[in-house]
């Protein structure tokens, strides 16, 4: 018999084979990423004594839920010891508007680069992509000062804008690549009906964008939701955002690292964009599909 | 468009806020890194007394890297036009700023309280910038102590060593006891502790000063410096393998639990055993390194008064004198487990160690033995002390292999940072 | 009456024209503004006195004299090298190959891709602390394998000087490859089928329809991928100190790392601006041709 053909029993073996190969592989992946998220949550629910003596990756002899209530409630961010609940508002507060900003502005960018070409598109999409790459404490400085000349150097509006500023490379890398892949025939038949630019846009474009913008707003999201040195640097006290009073509950150069407390506020900040993450999770990969990635 | 409304939103707001501000109470707008527990608790004490005088205090914590990122956010705020009225700042970052013009004037106040009286000089020499005062010392923590498990010690047969060749054997014994004999944790700051502390017990105080405070070539070239990166690797066989990147509150739990002997570390090292039920003098040990007994290394925290608008400067001011008050500095360092800085106050309600603490300060200031600590910013601007760090790092991590290597990279650092 | 109203018709019409260009023009202005107005201030600083704040008293080429005498520049300029080509590279493989094996119709797609993403959704400051733990030999693994029996088992990566740059490595793919993941999973999805299935009926072998086939479509996926892992590896300052603080002694100092502490820490502003101006001459010089290539090959295609 020759090698090619086999039967149909040893098709099927060889193919279970593999596809157990397959899903152990996956499987042992699974693991390796979860390890460090296995230790962070079990040392939370760990009193201070046994994450002192004890195995890091064994699970707690006494559970207790103490650590969660201080990260919440109890824990010195400073002067106030009242946790990092206070400070998921003003991290609410200026990630919404920044990522709704952003995302629009990147949304018109694709759409103009993409469907009103003009001479020399390339260079400004070009242009408009080094942004991403610009390291924060390099800017941070110039920023600064800028934000002082405008006057709203320590508000919210001045994070936003600098938000806004440094996502502007990547909203608009996705929304083009997005608008490219979609076929000119539709925007140029609309044209000749008479629509308008915005007409167009929001008719034709905006419509189909949904997994492209819920890939975008888990993007940013993310990078902004996460990013300490402006939220530190333009908004001061109270109305810093939740990264600043996790950095000084983590932090602090002196005094008792309380690691079980440290982890579970951790958690409790990830949590909005873990929730972000899987509720949006499976628009993720249709949105990426449609063309993030297709260029 | 989108930009030009956004300013106008912003610039609406701020005028809105600033109004609303005329009206609201005096406030002052501290940025510190006081975040732990003790640390809150103690700078509530002056928060109340400030807001008995009907001032609110604005806090700015931002912790990490032991004042890095503080320092960082605080350019930003000094870029953008808008300094916090009072920072917590280290040493000689104190004199840097202030030749940036950005300080404010406490000298009426200083005169009035006597300030120049009860700071010894050596502390002044980073709350003056020329004949101006410009910033309020609270406490004074000094870095040559080592800190011994007394337990361990018992079991050994040691007692507390005072002189370097005293140390080795005691170290010696406890490694042969199979307990690792030096606790110690490798971040670049507290390989420089024990530099320190070394450089004292190796050429005395006039060495220390002439080499790390004057940056004299020759010293810092000589065969003294040799003999002090050969102590160093000597130091450095009596530390676990793991000790690379652990924090020093590790390593001070590590002398905690009796798994280690001792712990060459400042005295807020205090507050870690304290924390963890040791008592100072029964528990734990607290001695001078051996060989300095008589000098004392060390940092303060000062808080400096920027410039601002002549609307905050009364609460400046109120902010200030609080800091000086010694009732203020006594419990403030109570808590911390430092010396506070007026040499003025009595020294009840401070522990055994914490009044060994004191009685060395006060000696030493008088014997001018009082010297700033290098490791900790007091005795060499920040480019030439990190130029030292990397040197003294990279020589303890095996980096740099022989004593005569590492002084010489030691005077070229030096010369290349200033 | 009529020539007026042409008037009005042509600045209406002149508008309409205008119209993507003007909404271009607010991102066009603020990026011009915000990334290369700031970069003209950095190669700025770089020529300047500034130490702690900046100071526009020219200096020269001082500060750039002091950066290459600074044998730390070079450690960190090295370790840019192993970090960014090892991290860039085995990110996308990884990616790949999970995207390829989770594209053959996996029953728990569903669990396993929030599981290969959720790393990128938590901040560096505290799974730093976890992984630390995890390398530390007396901590974590190594005991963990001992005290399961394997006495002689050593991982000591995190701290040894010649090798801690690999367990950022380590850190910095656990953080990102889900990501990567994601981009070509969608990529996979998007390929036409016919193209497969022409290709199957050909007879191509599994491996051959991947290789001759389905990965040079997801050129456009490699585009992304290499963008943002570029950049990720150049802002890799809070993985750096969460993991290692720049450790052991400074053997894993970045360029991100460096300036970072040249400019606030050291209060040497001006050098830290010259080694942030090599950085970016360093990213053009690699992104920009790539750039180039891509787009090109983008209007050829069409």
């Amino acid at each position: 018999m020759p090698a090619s053909v086999r039967t149909p029993a040893e098709a099927a073996g060889t193919a279970r084979f593999w596809r157990t190969v397959i899903y152990v592989t996956l499987i042992v992946f699974a693991v390796m990423y979860l390890l460090p998220l296995f230790v962070m949550v079990v040392t939370s629910f760990k009193s201070l004594d046994e994450v002192r003596d004890g195995n890091m990756l064994s699970p707690p002899i006494r559970f207790t839920v103490e650590p969660w209530r201080a990260a919440w409630g109890t824990a010195c961010v400073g002067v106030s010891c009242e946790g990092i609940a206070g400070f998921f508002w003003n991290s609410i507060k200026m990630v919404v508007p920044a990522v709704a900003i952003s995302t629009l502005m990147g949304a018109f960018n694709g759409y103009v680069l993409t469907k009103w070409r003009f001479p020399g598109h390339r260079w400004i999409f070009a242009l408009m992509l080094f942004g991403c790459f610009i390291p924060f404490q390099v800017v941070l400085v110039p920023t600064a000062q800028v934000l002082g000349m405008l006057g709203i150097a320590n508000s919210t509006a001045g994070l936003v804008l600098v938000h806004v500023a440094y996502g502007l490379g990547f909203t608009t890398l996705f929304f083009r690549n997005y608008y490219e892949a979609f076929p000119n025939e539709l925007t140029r038949a609309a044209m000749i009906d008479g629509a308008g630019f915005f007409q167009i846009f929001w008719r034709i474009l905006l419509p189909s964008s949904g997994p492209i913008i819920v890939v975008t707003v888990i993007f940013q999201f993310t990078n902004i939701w996460n990013d300490f040195l402006f939220g530190a640097s333009f908004a001061a006290g109270n109305s810093a955002p939740m990264t600043v009073a996790l950095n000084n509950l983590v932090n602090s150069s002196t005094g008792v690292k309380e690691y079980n407390v440290h982890m579970a506020a951790a958690m409790i900040a990830a949590l909005p964009t873990l929730l972000v993450y899987v509720i949006a999770g499976r628009f993720f990969v249709r949105g990426l599909m449609a063309g993030a990635v297709k260029g | 468009m989108r930009k030009m409304v956004l300013t106008a939103v912003g610039a609406l707001l701020t005028t809105l806020t600033a109004a609303g501000g005329l009206r609201a109470a005096p406030e002052v707008e501290v940025l510190h890194w006081w975040t732990s527990g003790g640390e809150a608790a103690a700078l509530n004490i002056l928060k109340k007394d400030l807001e008995s005088k009907g001032i609110t205090w604005k806090d700015m914590p931002i912790a990490g890297g032991g004042g890095t990122q503080a320092m960082t956010v605080l350019r930003a705020r000094v870029s953008s036009g808008n300094p916090p009225v009072a920072v917590q700042m280290l040493g000689f970052d104190i004199l840097d700023w202030a030749e940036q013009g950005a300080v404010s004037d406490l000298n009426e106040l200083a005169a009035a309280g006597g300030w120049d009286k009860v700071i010894p000089a050596p502390l002044q020499k980073f709350s003056r910038f020329g004949d101006k005062w410009i910033a309020a010392p609270v406490n004074a923590h000094s870095t040559n102590w080592i800190w011994g498990n007394k337990a361990v010690f018992d079991k050994v047969g040691i007692s507390q060593p005072t002189t370097w060749d005293e140390l080795i054997a005691s170290l010696d014994k406890i490694k042969a006891a199979g307990i690792i004999p030096l606790a110690h944790g490798g971040q670049p700051w507290q390989d420089a502790t024990l530099f320190d502390s070394v450089v004292l017990t190796t050429g005395g105080g006039d060495f220390y000063k002439k080499a790390l405070i004057d940056l004299d070539a020759g010293a810092l070239g000589s065969d003294t410096m040799k003999t002090v990166f050969d102590r160093m690797a000597k130091l450095r066989s009596y530390v676990d393998p793991n000790f690379p990147g652990r924090d020093w509150n590790l390593a001070s739990a590590m002398v905690i639990k009796g798994e280690a002997g001792m712990q060459i570390m400042g005295d807020w090292a205090k507050g870690e055993f304290v924390a963890a039920g040791k008592k100072p003098g029964t528990d734990v040990l607290c001695f001078r390194f051996p060989g300095t007994q008589g000098n004392v290394t060390f940092n303060t925290d000062q808080f400096v008064m920027f410039k601002v608008g002549a609307d905050r400067r009364p609460a400046q001011l109120e902010l200030a004198k609080a800091i000086m008050s010694p009732a203020f500095q006594a419990s403030f360092s109570v808590i911390k487990g430092s010396v506070p800085a007026r040499s003025d106050v009595p020294d009840t309600g401070f522990d055994d160690c914490g009044k060994k603490a004191m009685k060395d300060l006060k000696e030493a200031a008088a014997n001018n033995r009082l010297m700033g600590s290098l490791a900790h910013r007091h005795a060499a601007p920040a480019s030439v002390m990190n130029a030292m760090y990397d040197v003294i790092t990279n020589h303890f991590n095996g980096g740099i292999k022989s004593s005569d290597d590492a002084v010489k990279r030691l005077v070229a650092a030096v010369k290349a940072a200033r | 009456m009529p020539r007026r109203r042409r008037a009005t018709d042509r600045t209406i019409g002149w508008l309409q024209a205008q119209l993507p260009k003007l909404v271009l023009s607010p991102s066009l202005a603020i990026v011009l503004l915000f990334v290369y107005g700031f970069i003209l201030w950095t190669i700025v600083l770089s020529f300047s006195r500034s130490r702690i704040l900046p100071v526009y008293t020219f200096a020269g080429f001082d500060a750039y004299e002091r950066l290459w005498s600074l044998p730390n520049w070079y450690v960190a300029l090295q370790n840019l090298a192993i970090f960014g080509v090892l991290y860039i590279g085995l990110c996308t493989l990884i990616g790949l190959a999970l995207a390829i094996l989770l594209d053959q119709r996996i029953r728990i797609e569903g669990l396993l891709r929030p599981i290969y993403l959720y790393p990128m959704a938590l901040s560096f400051v505290v799974t730093g602390t976890a992984w630390k733990w995890f390398l530390n030999p007396g901590l974590g693994l190594e005991k963990t394998v001992r005290a399961w029996g394997w006495s002689d088992f050593t991982f000591d990566w995190l701290v040894n000087p010649d090798m801690a740059i690999y367990t950022i490595v380590i850190a910095a793919i656990w953080q990102s490859s889900g990501f990567v993941m994601a981009m070509f999973l969608a990529g996979l999805r998007g390929i036409d089928n016919e193209l497969i299935r022409a290709a199957q009926i050909d007879g191509a072998s599994p491996f051959k329809l991947y290789w001759r086939i389905i990965i040079p479509q997801l050129r456009p996926a490699f585009l992304s991928a290499v963008i943002i892992l570029a950049h990720m590896a150049v802002k890799s300052y809070d993985l750096v100190i969460a993991l290692t603080g720049g450790g052991p002694g400074n053997a894993t100092e970045l360029p991100a790392t460096f300036m970072y502490s040249y400019t606030f820490t050291r209060n040497q502003m001006a050098v830290g601006g010259a080694s942030a101006v090599i950085m970016l001459m360093t990213i053009a010089a690699i992104i920009v041709p790539y750039l180039y290539a891509e787009l090109r090959a983008d209007d050829r295609a069409r």
